[in-house]
């Protein structure tokens, strides 16, 4: 039992060593793994981040409550009071039918249209900041409650460009399994081809271990090692990749998101989707030598 | 050891290379496998290995019916007996003390065990100080040494070769017809083809002949 455990691990360490006599191939296999899983992991990414900002944009949708002119200020005070209440609102604010039109005064451009006004045309406004994570259903809910008081004129609530933003995104979240799967049976495909290469390579000491009576197991054991291997080694070169592009991308993300506030920061690899990409290197590369090896190896058959 | 009972074996595309054969080779024998060319010698000893079926008739070795082993019982039996075969059959990049202990990784020994059946088996052979050395740099008799070596390193109970002399000059076909001997003489049940039937004189020992897929005669 230990002789045997020793001899998988020899194999182990030891089909690393036939990898390392073909370098050229080897990194050429290793190179195209690690673009195949970096790329549905770059769109991923980007999709992750693409979440993250409308996510951000939707807490900022205060919407605004216009009163028919002439309402008093009381019940605007009124109003606010009950909005207040409300479950998914945070703060609200009154904007009184005065101090919007001293604002508009005071602004640029607008002062000299004002002073030829006479009558305070403008109503007074609630301005509702609901909280983080009200639904977007329950802020709609509301808007038409409002909208049955008479008091009421107009209720400017947006959400739909964020629905559509979400809905976008989550398209592209399809395409990026749709991509994950084709590339990892591409992949499959390529590890399957050089692992055959391998077999071919190798067919003397395949034939003479069959004829020394060698199992088919025993004959399988270094090449889905080397599979595994190939995964592995793919697998850490498109993390690489995707750290390298994120240390590109991170530097004018900053400089953008500055101009903005400081509104989002780029997200790098989260720990679910480096498991899926190692996940998906593995997959490819054991199932690569697999089908090669189940196609191959029983071709070979000792001639003497 | 071995017994055949009416075993033919014609492969594909028609040819009958053995038509009813029955031989019996006792344990601890010495037994030398003569014929012309075609006569079916190799045919009847991959029946032995297992690299060919018979067609019909039955092959039975420690009294095992083999013809009807399943597939994956063959590398079992094969690990049992020892082959020796014309081309040696030795990895040209691999030492030869790798090349040796192919048989025994297969066979699931532990390293020191392997080293030290290795140089037993290099040491019975004469090339202790070989084994560093790839098949290539050996001289064609010493190559052929190594391959009877690899065959024993396993210690199986039959050992069987396949024209081991065929590319020897006759002293060296000599030096390796008396290792059998010795090899016999330890208690190894041996069969050997080979065309040399001079040799076979000296050595001494039963001769099996086939004509035409057919034995002639054992004496
Ligand atoms: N794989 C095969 N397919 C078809 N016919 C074969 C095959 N192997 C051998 N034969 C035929 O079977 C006959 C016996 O062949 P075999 O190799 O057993 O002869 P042999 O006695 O070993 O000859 P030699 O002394 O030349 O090695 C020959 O006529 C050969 O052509
Ligand atoms: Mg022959």
């Amino acid at each position: 039992m230990k002789n045997y455990l020793l001899r998988h691990l020899q194999n182990f360490f030891g089909s690393l060593g036939s990898m390392s006599r073909q370098p050229v191939s080897t990194a050429m296999t290793v190179a195209v793994i690690g673009i195949a899983l970096a790329l549905p992991s770059a769109l991923h990414i980007m999709v992750r981040n693409g979440t993250a900002v409308s996510g951000g944009w939707e807490h900022i949708r205060n919407f605004s409550v216009y009163l028919v002119p002439g309402t008093s200020l009381d019940y605007a005070q009124r109003l606010a009071g009950e909005i207040q209440q409300q479950q998914p609102v945070q703060s609200v604010t009154v904007i009184s039918a005065e101090q919007a039109f001293e604002e508009l005064q005071n602004s640029a451009g607008f002062g000299d249209v004002m002073n030829t006004l006479e009558d305070n045309p403008l109503p007074h406004t609630l301005v509702v900041q609901p909280t983080a994570d009200a639904p977007p259903a329950a802020l709609r809910q509301m808007e038409a409650e409002l909208l049955t008081q008479k008091e009421v004129d107009l209720v400017k609530l947006d959400t739909d460009w964020v629905n559509r933003l979400n809905a976008g995104l989550d398209l592209v979240q399809r395409l990026v399994w749709i991509a994950a799967v084709l590339l990892i049976g591409a992949v499959i495909v390529i590890t399957g081809n050089t692992i055959r290469l391998d077999i071919q390579n190798r067919r003397a000491e395949i034939e003479v271990s069959k004829l020394l009576g060698a199992t088919d197991a025993f004959v399988r054991r270094p090449f889905l090692y080397i599979g595994f291997w190939y995964g592995l080694f793919g697998s850490c070169f498109a993390l690489v990749l995707l750290g390298a592009g994120f240390l590109l991308l991170n530097g004018p993300a900053e400089r953008l998101s500055s101009l903005y506030g400081g509104a989002f920061h780029l997200m790098g690899m989260d720990r679910s989707t480096a498991m899926a990409v190692f996940g998906g290197g593995l997959l490819a590369g054991l199932g690569g030598a697999w089908s090669a090896v189940a196609r191959h190896l029983a071709d070979i058959q000792p001639r003497v | 050891m071995i017994r055949f009972e009416n075993v033919s074996k014609r492969y594909e595309g028609g040819h009958e290379a053995l038509r009813n054969v029955s031989l019996h080779i006792q344990r601890r024998e010495l037994a030398f496998l003569t014929g012309h060319s075609g006569a079916g010698k190799s045919t009847l000893l991959k029946l032995i290995a297992l690299i060919e079926r018979p067609t019909r008739g039955q092959v039975l070795v420690d009294g095992r019916n083999i013809g009807r082993l399943p597939d994956r019982q063959v590398p079992g039996h094969r690990r049992r007996i020892g082959m020796v075969f014309q081309d040696h059959k030795l990895l040209e990049d691999r030492s030869v003390f790798e090349n040796m202990a192919l048989p025994l990784v297969i066979g699931g020994v532990g390293n020191r065990e392997i080293s030290r059946r290795v140089r037993a088996a290099l040491d019975q052979v004469g090339l202790l100080d070989k084994e560093k050395k790839t098949p290539r740099t050996l001289s064609t008799g010493e190559q052929q040494r190594v391959g009877i070596a690899r065959a024993i390193v396993t210690r199986p109970g039959l050992l069987i070769a396949d024209e081991p002399t065929g590319n020897l000059d006759p002293e060296l076909s000599l030096e390796i017809m008396q290792l059998f001997r010795r090899l016999n003489e330890v208690g190894v049940t041996m069969l050997i083809a080979t065309h040399d039937l001079e040799l076979v004189e000296r050595i001494g020992g039963r001769r099996i002949v086939l004509t035409d897929g057919q034995t002639a005669g054992s004496s």
